[in-house]
Order: structure tokens, then sequence, then C-alpha cells
């Protein structure tokens, strides 16, 4: 079976920053995996170790650094990496991106394409839906158990309501929540590994697909401070946090 | 004249109040607005989209449109679109209102906005109002070329009824082979038991960070020792740590108690619309960069496992 997934680098938590000049997302700091797409990784890695055989092919769309995310998947056992990245991609919207992606994986014609729960960088947990209607796929989203069986997968997902069972054909896209697993730490002997795996880089023009602020369809006009939230307090514990909870407490009248 | 078309949920023999309060948004700011709601045997719920501001509400009432799926939902509001040429589609987030609505933008090569708080019209273009990187920040969002999608963050407004009557049209949904390839085999929803967490005024939640199922003991003996109620994160819920009826977050309830405690959790977005209108918020996690920190009135970087159960006997010797 060969799997692809997607996967984006995302800006380090503590790095996370509009550009005011271009009402982006700043990424020129340090990026790393999205820790999300980590359990997609983990997921195809299972399902290709109890199926014997299979390929697991990373796919992302991103600047040329992004190749640093590919190298940490491709170092958990990951087979290959495909990178979209052209300058003229920037600033790609969900249907902008969703359409660059789904041409890579069209090349690829993977059995079953994953995603992780959400980005936490854009939080956006939209991309995968709009990647299965261009693919023409069955969709099952929010996954949190996964079984690939006789040409058809059964995903055990959680809505507003409970949970739900649902069985879908190959080939199909599945978004997997965080909970399905624990993502492996790459082992030393994977992360020397990684370096001499294929990684491929293609253009929009690989593809011939537009991409960038001219295909998309939103923009953002302005940027703004959220409602402030009263005092917020934030204290190191020194072994004395309980009693500065309680007395919290009871300033406010709590306990 | 293009109009508004708003996407209705429905659970049971219910309408979802996120999308009536979606569409009281939609008639508040004007112009023509409809809603579809799709289902099978709905028809029956459909006038009652009248009050919340809906003109016309259209119906596609198909046994291949009984499970919560989004794909043949998708196949019937292109449809909607293509025939009466809306140039605003609006959802509120839910599991399937996302799927769909992307997919949808997909579809129509349309401009998605998500996780909006508001609406609004600003020199005779709409905007949205979009809490981004943890709500640090609020963009103002926009849209190049209509149809507009958009969805709105759960309990970002609340219906509000107008008091209209609605025309209701049927219609027949025309779906796509690979739309309808998805297939439910089971539905577990379970029926509410016990005391609701929702009407706590205390409330203690655990998250990963407690570590184990065994540490929940933690949760419920502070919990006690406050008179409140236990609740859980989707991440251990979906880890069968504790039961879902006490899942706070987007899958979950929405809570607003006085006092919140979150043992644990890092206090992702999902986790966030589920309890940020709680009256204070305490919360005690080992990641100082944790975002539960962005909106606790009082974050402790800390051990829980050393400072929860001090922290329950001074609560305890307090009360006695």
């Amino acid at each position: 079976m060969k799997i692809a997934v997607c996967v984006k680098q995302v800006p380090e938590a503590a790095h996370r920053r509009m550009n005011p000049s271009t009402k982006r997302l700043d990424r020129s700091g340090e990026g790393a995996l999205n820790a999300f797409d980590a359990n997609a990784v983990e997921e195809a890695l299972r399902l290709k170790d109890s199926g014997g055989d299979g390929e697991v092919v990373v796919v992302s769309m991103g600047p040329e650094k992004a190749v640093d995310a590919l190298r940490k998947a491709l170092a958990m056992g990951a087979d290959r990496a495909v990178l979209v990245s052209d300058e003229g991609a920037a600033g790609s919207d969900l249907v902008a991106t969703s359409k660059v992606l789904a041409a890579a994986l069209e090349r690829e014609g993977a059995d079953l394409v994953l995603f992780g729960q959400y980005a936490a960088d854009s939080e956006g947990a939209v991309l995968w839906a709009a990647v299965a209607e261009r693919l023409r796929r069955p969709l099952v989203s929010q996954v949190a158990e996964l079984t690939v069986e006789d040409g058809s997968l059964t995903g055990r997902r959680q809505t507003e309501f409970g949970y739900d069972v649902i069985r879908a054909p190959l080939p199909a896209v599945v978004a997997v929540a965080a909970s399905i697993n624990e993502p492996r730490y790459p082992s030393l002997k994977g992360i020397m590994g990684a370096k001499k795996k294929q990684q491929d880089v293609l253009s929009l023009a690989d593809l011939g697909v537009e991409a960038g602020e001219g295909a998309s369809r939103t923009t953002v006009l302005a940027l703004g401070d959220p409602p402030p939230r009263g005092d917020s307090r934030k204290v190191e514990d020194d072994g004395n946090a309980a009693a500065q909870i309680v007395e919290f407490l009871a300033e406010k009248r709590l306990v | 004249m293009p109009g508004t078309l708003v996407f209705l949920e429905h659970h049971g023999d219910e309408l979802l109040k996120p999308s009536l309060a979606v569409l009281s948004k939609a008639a508040q700011l004007g112009g023509d607005v409809s809603a579809a709601l799709l289902g099978s045997g709905v028809e029956s719920l459909a006038a009652g989209a009248g009050a919340y501001g809906a003109g016309t509400v259209y119906v596609a009432d198909d046994p291949r449109l009984e499970a919560p799926l989004p794909q043949p939902r998708v196949d019937v509001l292109a449809q909607l679109v293509g025939e009466h040429g809306f140039d605003t589609v609006l959802f509120a987030s839910s599991i399937l209102g996302a799927d769909v609505a992307a997919a949808l933008a997909a579809r129509l090569d349309a401009g998605l906005n998500w996780q909006l708080t508001d609406l609004v019209e600003q020199d005779g273009q709409l905007v949205g109002k979009q809490p981004a990187l943890s709500d640090s920040v609020v963009c103002d969002v926009g849209w190049t070329s209509t149809p507009r999608l958009a969805l709105f963050r759960a309990g970002a407004f609340d219906p509000a009824e107008t008091g209209g009557e609605a025309r209701v049209e049927r219609i027949e949904p025309q779906l796509e082979d690979f739309s309808t390839q998805a297939e439910m085999v089971e539905q577990a929803h379970e029926e509410q038991s016990g005391p609701s967490i929702e009407d706590a005024d205390v409330i203690v939640a655990g998250g990963r960070g407690l570590g184990s199922p065994e540490a929940f003991s933690l949760a419920e003996e502070l919990a006690k020792a406050l008179g409140g109620a236990v609740a859980a994160t989707r991440a251990v819920v979906d880890a069968g740590w504790y039961p879902y009826a006490a899942q706070v977050g987007q899958t979950g309830k929405t809570v607003s108690p006085k006092l919140y405690v979150a043992l644990g959790i890092s206090g992702a977005i999902q986790h966030k619309v589920g309890m940020q209108s709680s009256q204070v918020i305490v919360a005690i996690n080992k990641d100082p960069n944790a975002p539960i920190f962005e909106y606790s009135d009082l974050g402790v970087v800390g051990d829980l496992h050393q400072i929860v159960p001090k922290l329950t006997e001074l609560v305890r010797e307090r009360r006695s």
C-alpha cells in the first residue's frame, strides 16, 4: 500500500507572529514539523509495518527550508519526501494550497492520503476536505482509530454527539486526530539515514498549477489587537504554588 | 438578487443552536437570507428556521443524506449556489460544517475564511473578524471573489428570534459517485447520564498532562474539595481516560462556571472555545509556553502532581 502524508512546517510556538507589512504569518524564524502532522506520519508508518510492504511519502508545500520538517518525517521512517516550493506560491490561501497539494498527490497516486488534526499556525482544520474534493475521493476526518483491510478503511472518530464509525473504499483521504497515537522519536540511525533518502523539490510549473495571491480568494485586510482579558498572572512553582493558588481563590471569594 | 445561504445543522429533531445563531447574524446583516436543511426526514424542522430570519428554507430530504457525512452535502450546496447564485454561504463551525465548507470552497474555487467571531459591513464590503495565533491578534479578513464562504467559531453569537415565517422549498439532490462512497457504519451517540458539567459552578478539568488515567483521581479529589465537577479534554476522552459526557471543547460541552481549574491542559483553540467564558481560570501546566496561560487569570508553571495534592489539602482545611 502506498500512503502519502501531507505535512507542514510551522514556525516554533515562541516565534509565531504576523508580519505587519505583508499581513501574513512571519515564516522567517525557526520552524518545525507541525506536531499534529507527526501523528499522521506515525499512523502511516504503523499501517506500513502491519501491512508488510508499502511506501510512505511525505508531501508538503512551503519555503525551501521546509525541507527540515520533511527530514524529520524521513527520520521517523518515511521513505521519500516531495516539497513543492515556489516563490509564486507565497500567500496561498485554502483554495490555492489545496490545488497545489492535489496536483502533487495526483502524481503520487497513493492508496491513502493522511493529514494531521490541524495546522498549529493557521489554526485551520480544513485542508483535507478541500484536497479530497479536488481528488474526488471519499473523506473521513477526525479519525481516532484507523484500520485498513481488503481495500477499505474503517475510522472511528469523535463528533459533537459521541462516536461515529465510518467506512470508505480506497483510495481515500483521512485526517487523524491527535489522540490516534504517540508519535515515535526519530532514532539516531533514522536521523543519519534521512539525509540519504530521496527528497524532490517541485515548482508550480512542474505541477502545471497556479497558486499564490493570484489564485487565492481570501485576503487579510488589517491586523488588530484582541480585546483585553483583565489581569493575568503567571507564577513559577517554587514549592509554594498551592498556597498561592488558595490565596488567589480567597481573593476572588471562590473558597 | 444574489443573497446569503446559511447551512443549517440538525441533530435528532432539533435544529442546532450554532447554525441558528449564524442564521440570525445573516438576517441582521440584511438582504435576502435563505437556509439549507439537508437530511432524511427533516422537512418538518424547516419552517422553524423562519423564526431566526430565513426567508426561504431549501430542503433536501433524502435517505442518502441521513448520516451526517460531508461530501453529499457539498453536492447539494453546490447545486443551490449554481441555481440561485448566492454570493455568501455561511456555516457554524463543527466537525461536519468545517468539512462541508472546505470541500465546497474547492468545488466552487471560492474563498473560505474560518474561525470568524463576527462579520460586519465596512465601506460596502463584508469583513470577517478572525482571531489568530492563539487569539493574540485579530485579523480583518475579506474575500476577493464570490461566493464568499465563512465558518463561524462556536459560541461567537447567540440565536435571535425575529419571528418571521419561512417558505419551504424542496429540492432533489443530485449526488456525485465519489460523494457517497463513505458510509456510516455505526453512530454511538451517548445520552447524558448523571449531573451535567454545564450546570457546575466549579469545574476541575484534566488533560494529557495528568500523565495517566489513574491521575484523574487528583482532579476528582480537588473537585470534591471545591464542591465542583470534573471535566476532561478531547485528547484524554479519545484515549479512554474519562467519559465523553465530561468533555469540554469544540466537540464537547461549552461551560461557563465561576471557576475553571485546568490541570495539564495545553489549551489549544479547540479546548478554549468550550471554556473561555468561565469567570475565573486557573491553570497548572509544566510547559511555560502552553497557550492556556495566555487566557488564564492565574497560571502556575509547575508539576501538577506535586501541587494538586497540596492544593486539595489546603482547600479542605479552609473549608472545614
